[in-house]
């Protein structure tokens, strides 16, 4: 089983808070690897907000490709960081030759164009990448955006740590939201890209339980949106339909909810939105949750939520300081990090809920 | 060498052989009575005995002529081996005996210069069904719990009518919600089962009526919103007139029998029907329109369907539609107009090699008019047809909708135009099993007829029993319109079977959907689905497993 921890802060947070949070919980996964997203970036990265910055892991051939598809598009490298690598005998760890974070400048007949434009873009960028990696097998580019880095890796979280030097705090690497995951998908194939979190255009979602309507999410997804790709993991299929949902459909969050766990047909009828809710499920049946299910995500503004299936559930708990909002699966993590929260005022998201966590983390509890 | 007529039909040549004791008869007349086919008659025959009455030996040749129940032998009034005499009969002294050696389709033939007609279903299948090479393979254990068939609410209903893709829906956002700012396309959410579609005319009125009755009460009275469609032969103006016309689906075929009624009764109708289906052609036979033989086109037939007591056949084919294109511009247009866009239009085809290029191109539907794509495989019934096309023409079911959806899906476009797939489904008495088989591998709902008659008491079943729905002497009263026989049926005991035939199979859609942890309908969930045998499981792109 899945453990999965999402920390918003209104300071910068090192890693090491999340790799804390995700031990704590060792016991309920089987430790065999680590997935952070890190959003709204500090340190080195602060003064590049509007940049892209491409995340990826590859073979030395892999770093070449990628800078040709970059340069041949236009982009200029602005920055690079690596990780220091800590290397040391027994690390529980398959490490990939390169891990690249590069900082951007978009191409120049981009100055002026308009912000979907750019982001299209950089979809359209990354996926030429992932293609041509995956054609010679040299590596994997888990995201290209401003402010955004995504780290994946296969192995034991702790060496992991170790092994990228993240149990150190350290300012230069810093992130006001921070996604983690500490387990590969075992129920397919361990391969790195299916590895919570997913991250597409500014949205980031991440899972614990199984989709069991994994094939007729995966069926209508692949042919709503050319980034609608992979569906390594079942739980791909979350964030697909949350940026659906949000990004080309426009609507508003709360029909995420309405989405994926709708309302019984009786319960429906009574509402006076009944007209909307019956045509959305008539419209997107397809994209519906069976369960079971938890489900944390981030969308582009920084806003951070939870939700559940509508039945069987997964445990997730979300406790909260002043400045810091934890989710977390089980309340260890929370005690690990925020030990001094009022546990009193944990909050366990029930069926009809989303718990939705604005910028000034304040911490809404929206009813279905 | 003693002569005998070669070419004359006799006892062996046909189909059933009546086993008679005479010891056991008592001759009260009963099975002769109820036989509707004058298959057998009162009879005498010569019998040879030889006795002896006295003490010592005395051998003496007695001739005496005794009563008996003889068998008929013709082409016209033989047996249907419908069984009908083994019930009436208090002594166990007749019945019914099929003949292996049975000669009867080349003497009917070679005789009559006819193609032989009957009703029922294709008699030649000889292997298993494929969908009882299926199996609900995914029962959710560790990682996904199974629900509770008996406590969890399940919400089990199906669209009939055009769903339109997400990015086309009239939605405005205003104050953070989204409003509706045009009418999209009329979905009425229905029990994933219909009856039908079996005219008055095919069925007798009492027959028809008593599933009109079992339907209104299922939705009703047990909360399931059970419909039914009429089939081609009109509706009673009594019930055009009613609040029950929502539950009734009306049918169009090329005959357009019964519609004079319906447009007359359309100023006066307090309820919209609820859909229209366009029928282009049936399952067990296609390419062959409606027959309904003059036998059975009593008064109150004509009455109904507007026409003279003789051979009615619909035309095979819709005249002045030739195309795909031209049938969506013309009768989805002028049927959904007539009803002012309020009541769902749907057709229903044949399966056959062509229906995924028809479905393909109805997904196009320019003018979100298509509600609905109704699939009728081989294996359904029918009340007459040429034997020749309910035995050698046709498409199975199963591969067939399968490769519907997956069009769908490959067109990015599944559930838009709703599929409903039949034909044959039931015929091992487990709709829900059926049901569910067909909608996890991507049909919305399902329809169902000739099972609602085999609950009512149809004898008859696809291995040459009875089949004789053509006849007008349906020996149960289904499908007849003659006085005495429809009176065999007793409305409201079938109505209640069709209820409790409805209510069990809606439990034990729910002891299906529980395990595989599903609170709707599986639609498109093949993943839960195994098969045994190779073939099938490539064929339909399931787990192969053994």
């Amino acid at each position: 089983m899945c453990r999965i921890g999402a920390i918003k802060s209104k300071n910068y947070i090192h890693p090491s808070k999340a790799l804390h949070l995700m031990r704590s919980q060792q016991k309920g996964h089987d430790n065999s690897g680590f997935a952070m997203v890190m959003q709204d970036l500090g340190g080195r990265f602060a003064n590049y907000k509007e940049l892209p910055i491409l995340s990826m892991a590859c073979t030395d051939e892999g770093v070449k490709i990628a800078e040709d598809i970059l340069h041949e598009a236009g982009f200029s490298r602005v920055m690079q960081w690596s990780p220091e690598i800590n290397e040391q005998a027994g690390l529980k760890i398959e490490p990939m030759p390169n891990y690249v974070f590069q900082v951007l400048h978009y191409p120049k007949s981009y100055k002026y164009a308009p912000a979907h434009e750019k982001e299209e873009l950089l979809v359209d960028i990354r996926l030429q990448i992932r293609e041509a990696l995956e054609e010679t097998n040299d590596g994997y580019v888990y995201s290209f955006w401003p402010d955004v880095l995504t780290l994946k890796e296969i192995g034991d979280p702790t060496d992991i740590g170790t092994y990228f030097n993240l149990w150190q705090p350290d300012e230069d690497f810093t992130a006001k939201i921070i996604t983690a995951q500490c387990r590969q998908n075992t129920n397919y194939d361990i391969v790195r890209y299916a590895a919570h979190p997913f991250f597409l255009e500014g949205y980031t979602a991440l899972a614990n339980g199984e989709n069991t309507f994994y094939e007729k999410n995966k069926n209508f997804q692949k042919n709503l949106y050319k980034g609608y790709i992979g569906f390594e993991s079942d739980s791909q299929c979350f964030l697909y339909t949350l940026h659906y949902i949000h990004k080309i459909l426009k609507w508003p969050l709360q029909y995420y909810k309405h989405t994926i766990t709708p309302l019984p047909y009786d319960e429906a009828e009574k509402r006076e939105d009944h007209a909307i809710l019956q045509n959305i499920r008539a419209v997107l049946g397809n994209l519906e949750l069976n369960g079971p299910n938890t489900i944390i995500a981030v969308l582009p503004d920084g806003t951070m939520f939870n939700t559940c299936d509508a039945k069987k559930l997964r445990p997730v708990v979300i406790g909260h300081t002043a400045d810091t909002v934890v989710i977390s699966s089980e309340v260890t993590g929370l005690n690990e990090i925020l030990p001094e929260r009022d546990w009193t005022q944990d909050i366990y998201t029930n069926e009809r809920e989303m718990v939705v966590i604005n910028n000034n983390l304040e911490v809404e509890r929206w009813q279905q | 060498m003693a002569t005998m007529k070669v070419n004359q039909i006799s006892r062996d040549d046909l189909d059933w052989q009546l086993q008679y004791n005479t010891d056991r008869c008592t001759f009260c007349g009963k099975c002769v009575a109820a036989c509707p086919f004058r298959a057998i008659e009162a009879g005498v025959e010569k019998r040879r005995k030889v006795i002896s009455d006295h003490f010592t030996p005395e051998p003496k040749v007695q001739f005496k002529t005794v009563p008996v129940i003889k068998q008929c032998v013709g082409e016209y009034n033989f047996c249907r081996g419908c069984g009908i005499c083994e019930r009436v009969c208090p002594n166990e002294a007749i019945k019914p005996v099929r003949n292996e050696d049975s000669r009867f389709g080349v003497k009917y033939r070679a005789t009559l210069a006819d193609p032989y007609k009957r009703g029922g279903r294709a008699n030649l299948a000889t292997e298993k069904r494929t969908l009882d090479k299926i199996k609900v393979g995914r029962i959710s254990q560790m990682t996904d719990p199974s629900l509770d068939a008996s406590r969890h609410t399940f919400d089990m209903l199906a669209p009939f009518g055009r769903i339109l893709p997400a990015d086309e829906m009239p939605f405005d956002v205003v104050d953070g919600k989204l409003v509706m700012n045009s009418a999209t396309p009329k979905v009425n959410w229905i029990y994933p089962i219909i009856v039908g579609d079996m005219s008055i005319g095919a069925l007798s009125w009492r027959m028809w009526e008593a599933m009109a009755i079992a339907v209104a009460y299922l939705n009703e009275q047990v909360g399931l919103p059970v419909r039914m469609c009429s089939g081609e032969g009109g509706v009673p103006v009594r019930l055009l007139k009613s609040r029950y016309l929502k539950y009734v689906i009306l049918q169009i075929a090329s005959g357009h029998f019964g519609w004079n009624r319906i447009i007359n009764a359309m100023p006066h109708m307090q309820e919209l029907p609820g859909g229209i289906l366009i029928k282009i052609g049936q399952g067990a036979k296609p390419g062959d329109g409606g027959l309904l033989q003059a036998k059975k086109v009593a008064s109150h037939i004509s009455e109904i369907r507007g026409v003279p007591k003789a051979d009615l056949l619909s035309p095979p084919n819709h005249q002045g539609l030739y195309s795909i294109e031209e049938s969506v511009q013309k009768m989805f247009l002028s049927l959904n107009s007539a009803f002012k866009f309020q009541v769902p239009v749907a057709i229903k085809v044949a399966a056959s090699a062509t229906s995924v290029s028809v479905y393909n191109n109805l997904l196009r539907d320019p003018y979100n008019i298509v509600g609905g794509f109704f699939v009728d495989g081989l294996a359904g019934g029918t009340g007459a047809a040429n034997e020749i096309s309910l035995d050698h023409t046709g498409h199975p079911i199963v591969s067939k909708l399968r490769d519907c959806y997956n069009a769908a899906v490959h067109q990015g476009k599944q559930g838009q135009i709703p599929l409903w797939a039949a034909g044959g489904l039931g015929a091992n008495w487990n709709l829900a099993a059926d049901a569910f088989k067909m909608m996890a591998l991507g049909a919305n709902g399902v329809f169902t007829g000739k099972l609602m008659l085999q609950i009512a008491g149809c004898v008859g079943n696809d291995h040459g029993k009875c089949n004789a729905c053509n006849t007008g002497l349906c020996p149960v009263g289904i499908c007849t319109q003659n006085p005495t026989l429809v009176k065999r049926l007793d409305i409201d005991k079938t109505a209640e079977q069709i209820v409790n035939y409805f209510i069990a199979t809606d439990n034990e859609l729910k002891k299906m959907l529980a395990p595989i942890g599903n609170s709707s309908l599986p639609v498109g969930r093949s993943d839960c689905l195994i098969s045994v045998d190779r073939a099938v499981a490539e064929r339909l792109n399931i787990q192969y497993s053994c």
